[in-house]
């Protein structure tokens, strides 16, 4: 009787074994890449916007206050994009014939809201507040990255759940000083677990039981 | 007359033999592998596949609309949110327990009955493992996440909630959907080795060459080869325990009524060797007829079997009654209204008819002609799935309808794609087992070779 197989099958069938293997544990690792990767999450991506704005110009080197723009952030959940208005309160005095801001003024003449392309978001079903990390003393920067040094804006999180959770887990490792929670340039101390301990307890932070049940989050 | 000879002449003169007169090595060989590798497709045979293909294809409909649409094509609904789909993961979970304890428990206690049905047993368990394991992702809702029931490093930082039977389940039930399939094709190597030594077709030859993992039936091959069969039914024993109480868990773990009691596990996995054994006589019955294997299945195996599914069947009796007697022992008004909700409620009927399917109609196994008599064992075994299904429905949708609160009372109708689910997944199952009896073999060539060389030992002592 003839052989059915070539004798390098032997070699085949047992590299086969090993290459399942192999196949599987890489083919996950790749997935968990991409899935980390800025192609899937546009992390540092930088977004086109109908207006170039700068946030490195206006809060970086001008010093502008966010709130001076996001005035419902310490109140309400949304942070508040501004209208066209508070762009011209400075924009119908400088910068008057700036090719850049003509959308802007077009904006004010014809009282049509600019259509900014969203940057930062959380999936619809997560319940997030601005006010609440706000007042508990999370900084902008914690989630918005070095906003003062973006020229285009761009996420600096992935805004996975992890994220989310890492803080909810441990406020202590990031929330700060009333007042240095606005300020964009705002360097963690060294001591910050040891600060963090004690601002938690002055702000009254729930437990992080409580932080991570399901329903404060998802409602 | 000295108790070993006693015993045997026993074994021989109330149960019959486990093989037909008659049968030498080579016989056995090409009698079944002649069924897989027969020439041409009977008549029947296309029928029966047709018909159950087409409930498969009715089964893909039914899962792509769910995928579109959602599980609101179903009736469920709060209070009643496990409608069909748990009722007959359950059921299609238990059916496989039989498989595993005969491939596994019989096995290992060295009883000879199991080898003419172990192979197709083990099967059936796993292509109702295949049946069973659909329905909880497809009661997702978003079965594409399924995978979020593993622990796997995630962007979420979270684990599955390990505290939740339902969580334990992925693991019992993956579990004993890879341990039986191990089982079965490592039982199946040598066998396949046989067919491609016998066919005589290139194609057929290639692929069985491949399956047979080259099998060379070298001494160092079977030694290693009795070891794995060993160190697979150690690994499938306790599932035959495990599984069925872990799924007994998915109830008992919860606080309603009906559902919140010690008996599950031991209830549970009774009730599954119950309708596994039954499912197996389903299928048995016929298959003998069809290929006239009787020599192979010989009564002496219907009649062992229906004594177990008799045994097990009285165990889950004591369970129904311990569940009645316990409504009221245990003074908790909700458990002594469930009883009453089961006797008197608009579900009612189904529980009476389970008790009839259940309970009653199997006592008839009692009776040695009846035992002897395939088409009332056919029937019969047709009766106790449909017993054992409902067992499932009265305690899924009776404790769901109306729990503590009446004001959260409701009923439970299923949809036509309620039925197209259930249908359906009989359809995978019937045309997964109308493939396997045509192309593998149904029953284990080698053991049956095994079989020949001991039976002719004791009669001819040479």
């Amino acid at each position: 009787m003839s052989q059915i197989f070539h004798s390098a099958s032997n070699v085949i069938a047992r590299v086969t074994i090993f290459g399942a293997l192999i196949f599987v544990a890489v083919l996950g690792g790749v997935l968990y890449e991409i899935e980390l990767s800025p192609f899937y999450t546009s992390v540092n991506v930088a977004r086109e916007q109908p207006v170039p704005f700068s946030h490195k110009h206006h809060a970086g080197e001008l010093g502008l206050d966010c709130r001076y723009c996001h005035t419902t952030v310490e109140k309400s959940s949304f942070a508040g994009v501004p209208p066209t208005q508070t762009c011209m309160t400075c924009h119908s005095q400088i910068w008057t014939n700036s090719s850049m801001l003509e959308p802007v003024r077009l904006s004010y003449r014809t009282d049509k809201s600019i259509a900014w392309t969203r940057v930062n978001a959380v999936p619809q079903f997560v319940y997030f507040d601005h006010s609440i990390h706000i007042n508990k003393g999370v900084g902008c920067t914690t989630c918005h990255g070095p906003i003062a040094q973006m020229p285009l804006t761009y996420r600096a999180q992935t805004l996975y759940m992890s994220f989310c959770i890492d803080c909810h887990r441990q406020p202590e490792k990031y929330v700060r000083p009333k007042d240095q929670v606005f300020n964009p340039n705002y360097v963690a101390p060294a001591n910050q677990l040891e600060l963090g301990a004690k601002l938690v307890a002055e702000y009254k932070i729930q437990d992080p039981r409580h932080l991570q049940s399901c329903s404060t989050c998802h409602r | 007359m000295d108790s070993a000879s006693r015993k045997v002449t026993e074994q021989t003169s109330s149960s019959g033999p486990i093989l037909g007169p008659g049968h030498s090595i080579s016989s056995v060989t090409d009698r079944i592998s002649a069924l897989a590798l027969g020439k041409g497709y009977r008549p029947a045979w296309l029928f029966g596949l047709a018909v159950s293909f087409s409930l498969l294809m009715l089964l893909n409909l039914m899962i792509g609309l769910l995928l579109t649409k959602g599980v609101g094509i179903w009736g469920i609904n709060i209070p009643i949110g496990w409608g069909f789909a748990i009722v007959n993961f359950v059921w299609w979970i238990g059916i496989g327990h039989a498989g595993t304890l005969i491939s596994a428990i019989l096995l290992l206690l060295h009883q000879q009955w199991r080898t003419s049905i172990n192979r197709f047993a083990e099967a059936m368990t796993l292509f109702a493992v295949a049946c069973a394991g659909m329905f909880p992702l497809l009661h997702m809702g978003r079965p594409w996440l399924f995978f979020w029931l593993t622990p796997y490093p995630n962007p979420m930082w979270l684990w599955p909630q390990f505290r939740s039977p339902l969580v334990w389940d992925v693991f019992a039930v993956s579990t004993y959907a890879t341990v039986s399939l191990l089982f079965w094709f490592v039982g199946l190597v040598p066998d396949l080795a046989t067919l491609r030594d016998k066919s005589t077709n290139k194609v057929s030859k290639v692929i069985f060459g491949v399956l047979s993992l080259g099998w060379r039936n070298s001494a160092v091959h079977w030694s290693r080869y009795e070891t794995a069969s060993l160190l697979l039914a150690g690994l499938a024993t306790p599932l035959v325990v495990s599984v069925h109480t872990v799924v007994s868990f998915d109830f008992s773990v919860g606080q309603l009524a009906g559902w919140h009691t010690t008996i599950f596990p031991p209830y549970f996995v009774a009730g599954a060797i119950y309708s596994g054994f039954a499912m197996v006589l389903t299928l048995a019955i016929p298959i003998r007829s069809y290929y006239h294997l009787e020599d192979f299945i010989t009564m002496r195996h219907l009649n062992t079997m229906a004594k177990v599914m008799l045994a097990t069947g009285l165990i889950v009796a004591y369970g129904y009654g311990i569940e009645f007697f316990m409504g009221f022992y245990s003074g908790n008004q909700y458990d002594k209204f469930l009883i009453i909700n089961r006797l008197h409620g608009p579900y009612a009927f189904f529980y009476y008819l389970l008790i009839t399917c259940n309970i009653i109609i199997p006592q008839a196994l009692w009776s040695r002609s009846i035992r002897q008599n395939t088409t009332i064992l056919f029937l019969i075994s047709l009766v106790v799935n449909a017993g054992m299904w409902l067992e499932r429905f009265v305690i899924v949708v009776i404790s769901l309808h109306r729990d503590f609160l009446p004001s959260s009372w409701g009923m439970y109708y299923p949809t036509r794609w309620d039925w197209a689910t259930y249908v359906g997944t009989i359809g995978l199952f019937l045309t997964l087992m109308f493939l396997f009896v045509r192309f593998l073999p149904v029953i284990s060539i080698y053991e049956m070779r095994a079989l020949v060389e001991e039976t002719s030992g004791k009669k001819h002592d040479h």
